[in-house]
């Protein structure tokens, strides 16, 4: 590498590689692959919290200019494929509306058969034994082991990014292998040396289990997001009479907040969707997909539709809020820039 | 293997060499840390466990330190039919979820790029599944194909199915719910990478007398290898180490079992948990195994 | 620097012996310079040359290896960049994307402590007549707007130094002409020391009144951008500096005016006192524009004249003010020539028999020879590990 290039390198003119895996192209393919892998698993993440616009806003702005090319959409004969992506969505979708239709069934203890329209699901959550302290319990573990694998797993992305040292691919390595490793491999372990230490498995046990799955999602969200972030702002920052702490809490970690809120996204999906490991891990606490999975040999309670159905509304509308607003903020600055 | 991942996107966008590797040590350091206490360590005492024989006339669930190596070769030999199942059930799903996906993909990341809202939309439609429990969706297919619903009472109806056939319970079921389970983060990768993809390659390829489908062959699937390799690696490792589809409360049966199953069943039913860590340390190699000649014959050689 | 206070007026730069190496090469090489007070100083200079480093090295973004840094007397080789009164435009304006414009100006001063930031942010934004856009994102900005933001952000803190990097290379051509002229009269409003660094020989020359040529960590030549153009010293600035035909012979004589060289059988003569070596190997360069094309071979050789002939046009390509002629003379090889165009289009046709002939006092003499300066970069190329931008800057070399 010259010395000219430390500079930054002539970024305003070159289009970069857009989108948040696509921080550089010269580095070798596998580094995709995790990237991709990340990049798909955090688009639900993407989506929402992009305060201070989009990575996309900051790299390309001027002229309004994305790669050539991607304007034009090429044909790929005639109504095939519409069909199919709209059967495939409806394919995905069918148990979702499964579930939230079974939530206003009038059921007893068994949710199976169709009993008749009832809202006394949706208004009496609580009234199935179990459902809503699994619920919390699922919250406050999705929470407590977000806040700690953000922290930690944000750390180590800035580290791998900013600085050389001689572990690092030791380190990439013991960052990859918890994502190429079987859940029940990640679970039973765990749960073999909480064995052998003596310890009580219960809420703790599941927090360190989910913190450890959640950081290799974190360091690879959010270390996209550091790679695209151009160093002259810090040294703009350093330039204009900041000091080192004064540059991360204005510069750095303003522009980063957008990728370390998809992570911590991502890490609270991962964290209360999680069954297997918990499984584990859990000891006599119930988590929400624990609860379901114990109450399927019985049968599910209409209750769980409920609250499954209640997330999933709330899930999707925040999402699409982001996207419409998102969409909109970009026609307005297409507009400003003529 | 894949483990450049991390070290290499950084390095090729700067080189600025900083001096104060104190700070990067700080900010390794509790991360690291945990990651070898509560990930290291763990797979180590689980290669301890494997080896662990009973207590002579202990209770159940007590074990001493040993080196039993039966526990390999046992478990291996009891539980062979499990884990070939899981395999061929991931590979199986694996295919399918890939077949599925890729046109969806496609058609989300490239023709429907003039239009970002409708993209994000489709995209949020594909990855509405993670919004609900995985265990409710797959407990929804379970009725819906259960012998009242719809659809073996449709099929029955229709007499193109023997009056005593089931599809919970068999192959088809757990491969279904293990394709549609995971077709999500097949989708997602490949998105990632033919959203990339930039159309003048594939115009290029027509202008120089491709057919459509020699285009496609040579040009967009080599093009969208990345997403290829990171998705199907998604959706096979946890396919092989899944047991909820496989469950016999979901969509399997005893005769669908997976090695999955076989793990938390003795290690958390029966307690023995010698032969759940030796399985369970065999299905870590042998996907790492898989995974490694995979991503070399996908033409990663260079990386490890 | 105080907080709370601005620099008075620009401040003198010196660098003394600086030395940087990387981990594998070394970007600058033991390098001295003194920019006064109020000037204009541009770094002019390939990818890879070591401009960047050093401005880097002004501005503290980097350590010096070995050497001292003194801004306005005082040695600053040891402080942190939010200590030194300078400030950067950045190549890629760098405009914190989070803020908006009047924030992204006014950052400087609040992070010193000055009074009414806002206040002196709005007039530095005047200065650049973008006052209307203050309270915009940068990315609501064009490029132009964008690169003038980056200028008042640095301009606001009166810095005694200001530095920029290739700050107009994002630019198309008719913008990049107009900023030329805009910071050319911003620096004289406000008579701060400029250092520039750029690759375009252009825009050096448009706007410095002091150019240093810099290749592989050394400046070549450093001088007003005139001397430099009609006076290089070195087979690099020869060419780096705008288009120079080169050739090598033997010195046959030299008296106190004038020297004379062989080269291929023909004579050319050049004045002694733009000649650095007068005796063994010498190359002579002229540039292009100087030369006359002749279609028949002069009557007498009159003193004062050079004439390199006869030759034949092997490709002629028009270029609208003017037109460019390479001929090959044989044993000399091609020559090149720029004609302006007085007559509609080219006035003579490829495969003609044409001469070239030159004023005697613009010929010139270089310290180095092409081959020389090439051998140089080639080993400098392998050094950086065969480094792209140096290879380029290579063949631009050899090409001569």
């Amino acid at each position: 590498m010259s010395a000219e290039s430390v500079s930054g390198g002539p970024s305003w003119t070159k289009p970069r590689a857009r989108g948040v895996a696509g921080a550089d192209s010269g580095a070798p393919r596998i580094w995709s692959l995790s990237a991709d892998a990340a990049a798909g698993a955090s688009t639900l993440a993407k989506a929402t919290a992009t305060p201070g616009g989009s990575a996309r806003e900051l790299e390309a702005p001027v002229g309004g200019a994305g790669a050539p090319g991607r304007r034009r959409g090429i044909r790929f004969r005639g109504l095939g494929l519409p069909v199919y992506t709209a059967l495939a969505l409806l394919f995905l979708l069918i148990p979702i509306a499964y579930t939230f239709v079974f939530s206003f069934n009038n059921s007893g203890k068994l949710n199976i058969a169709w009993q008749g329209f009832t809202l006394d699901k949706w208004t009496n959550v609580c009234a199935a034994q179990g459902v809503c302290e699994a619920f919390a319990n699922s919250i406050l573990v999705g929470v407590v082991a977000t806040v700690l694998a953000t922290a930690l797993g944000t750390a180590i992305a800035i580290a791998l990014v900013r600085y050389r040292f001689r572990a690092r691919s030791a380190i990439s390595l013991l960052l990859f292998l918890p994502m190429a490793t079987p859940e029940v491999v990640l679970g039973a372990g765990l749960a073999a040396q909480f064995l052998s230490l003596g310890v009580n498995k219960g809420l703790v046990t599941i927090i360190i289990a989910h913190t450890m799955f959640c950081i290799s999602f974190v360091v690879v969200t959010v270390k996209a997001r550091v790679a695209s972030l151009d160093p002259a702002l810090e040294e703009a920052g350093r330039d204009l009479y900041g000091s080192a702490v004064a540059v991360f809490w204005r510069i750095t970690f303003p522009l980063l907040l957008p990728g370390i809120a998809a992570a911590a996204l991502l890490s609270f999906a991962l964290s209360f969707d999680d069954f297997i490991i918990t499984n584990f891990n859990s000891g006599a606490v119930d988590t929400f997909p624990k609860f379901i999975y114990i109450a399927a040999a019985r049968g599910i309670p209409a209750e769980a539709n409920v609250v499954a159905s209640a997330v999933f509304i709330l899930a999707i509308v925040i999402v699409v809020v982001a996207q419409v607003t998102r969409a909109a903020r970009a026609a307005r600055l297409a507009r400003l820039r003529g | 293997m894949a483990f450049s991942a991390f070290a290499s996107a950084p390095a090729a966008a700067e080189p600025a060499v900083r001096r104060r590797s104190w700070i990067a040590l700080v900010l390794l350091l509790p991360g690291i840390l945990y990651l070898l206490l509560f990930f290291i360590t763990p797979l180590i005492s689980l290669v301890f466990t494997s080896f662990q024989q009973p207590v002579i006339n202990g209770d159940i669930g007590q074990y001493s330190a040993g080196f039993q190596w039966s526990n390999y070769t046992d478990s291996v030999v009891q539980y062979l039919p499990l884990i070939l199942r899981a395999f061929g059930y991931a590979l199986l799903a694996t295919l399918l979820a890939l077949v599925i996906s890729y046109p969806l993909a496609y058609f989300i990341g490239v023709k429907v790029r003039g239009f970002p809202l409708v993209q994000s939309l489709l995209l949020t439609l594909v990855i509405a599944p993670f919004f609900i429990s995985f265990l409710l969706r797959t407990l929804a297919w379970k009725q819906i194909m259960s012998d009242e619903g719809p659809i073996v009472v449709g099929l029955k109806a229709l007499s193109i199915f023997p009056s005593d056939g089931h599809i919970t319970g068999t192959p088809f079921a757990v491969i279904f719910g293990l394709t549609y389970n995971f077709i999500p983060f097949m989708t997602l990768p490949l998105y990632a990478t033919l959203e990339r993809l930039d159309v003048r390659y594939i115009e290029a390829g027509n202008d120089l007398y491709a057919s459509p489908f020699t285009t496609f062959r040579k040009i967009t699937v080599p093009l969208s290898l990345p997403g290829i390799v990171s998705g199907t690696l998604l959706t096979f490792i946890p396919a092989a180490g899944d047991y909820i589809n496989a469950s016999g409360d979901f969509l399997g049966s005893a005769q669908t079992s997976m090695v999955g199953n076989a793990i938390e069943s003795n290690f958390l039913v029966t307690q023995n948990y010698p032969v759940a860590a030796a399985l369970s340390i065999v299905l870590m190699a042998v996907i790492l195994i898989i995974v490694g000649f995979y991503v070399r014959r996908a033409g990663t050689e260079d990386l490890i | 620097m105080a907080a709370g206070t601005f620099a008075e007026k620009g401040a003198d730069l010196e660098l003394v012996g600086i030395t940087k190496t990387f981990p594998g090469f070394t970007a600058i090489r033991s390098l001295d310079l003194f920019i006064p007070a109020g000037s204009f100083f541009a770094l002019l200079g390939p990818s890879g040359c070591g401009k960047t480093t050093t401005l880097r090295l002004v501005a503290g973004l980097e350590e010096p290896t070995a050497g001292r840094i003194v801004i306005g007397g005082k040695d600053v080789t040891s402080t942190k960049p939010f200590q030194r009164p300078v400030n950067t435009v950045f190549q890629s304006y760098a405009l914190f994307p989070h803020m908006s414009v009047l924030e992204n100006v006014a950052f400087g001063l609040r992070r010193r402590g000055i009074a009414s930031p806002l206040e002196k942010a709005h007039e530095a934004l005047r200065l650049v007549e973008l006052d209307h856009l203050a309270a915009r994102r940068p990315a609501q900005l064009s490029g132009g707007q964008q690169q003038r933001v980056a200028l008042a952000r640095a301009v606001v803190n009166r810095p005694a130094l200001l530095l920029l990097d290739e700050p107009l290379g994002a630019l198309d051509l008719k913008l990049r002409r107009q900023m030329q002229l805009e910071l050319k009269d911003i620096q004289t409003e406000v008579g701060l020391t400029f250092l520039h660094v750029t690759h375009d020989q252009e825009e050096a020359m448009t706007m410095a009144d002091t150019i240093a040529v810099m290749n592989r960590g050394e400046i070549e030549q450093m001088g007003a951008p005139e001397e430099l153009y009609e006076l290089p010293r070195t087979a690099f600035v020869a060419n780096f500096l705008g288009q120079s035909n080169l050739f090598t012979g033997e010195v046959v004589s030299s008296t106190p005016n004038a020297l004379t060289v062989a080269i291929a059988g023909q004579q050319l003569v050049i004045p002694s006192a733009r000649a650095p070596r007068r005796s063994g190997t010498v190359t002579v360069g002229v540039r292009p524009e100087k030369l006359l094309l002749l279609t028949a071979p002069p009557a007498a050789p009159s003193s004062g004249v050079n004439v390199l002939g006869p030759g034949r046009v092997i490709d002629v390509s028009f270029s609208g003010v003017s037109t460019q002629y390479t001929i090959a003379v044989p044993g000399i090889g091609d020559v090149i020539v720029f004609a302006q165009n007085m007559v509609f289009g080219p006035v003579v046709h490829v495969g003609a028999e044409v001469w070239v002939s030159w004023n005697v006092e613009h010929g010139f003499g270089l310290e180095d020879s092409p081959a020389e300066a090439a051998a140089g970069v080639a080993d400098a190329a392998s050094a950086a590990g065969a480094d792209g931008d140096v290879a380029t800057s290579a063949l631009t070399t050899v090409k001569a």
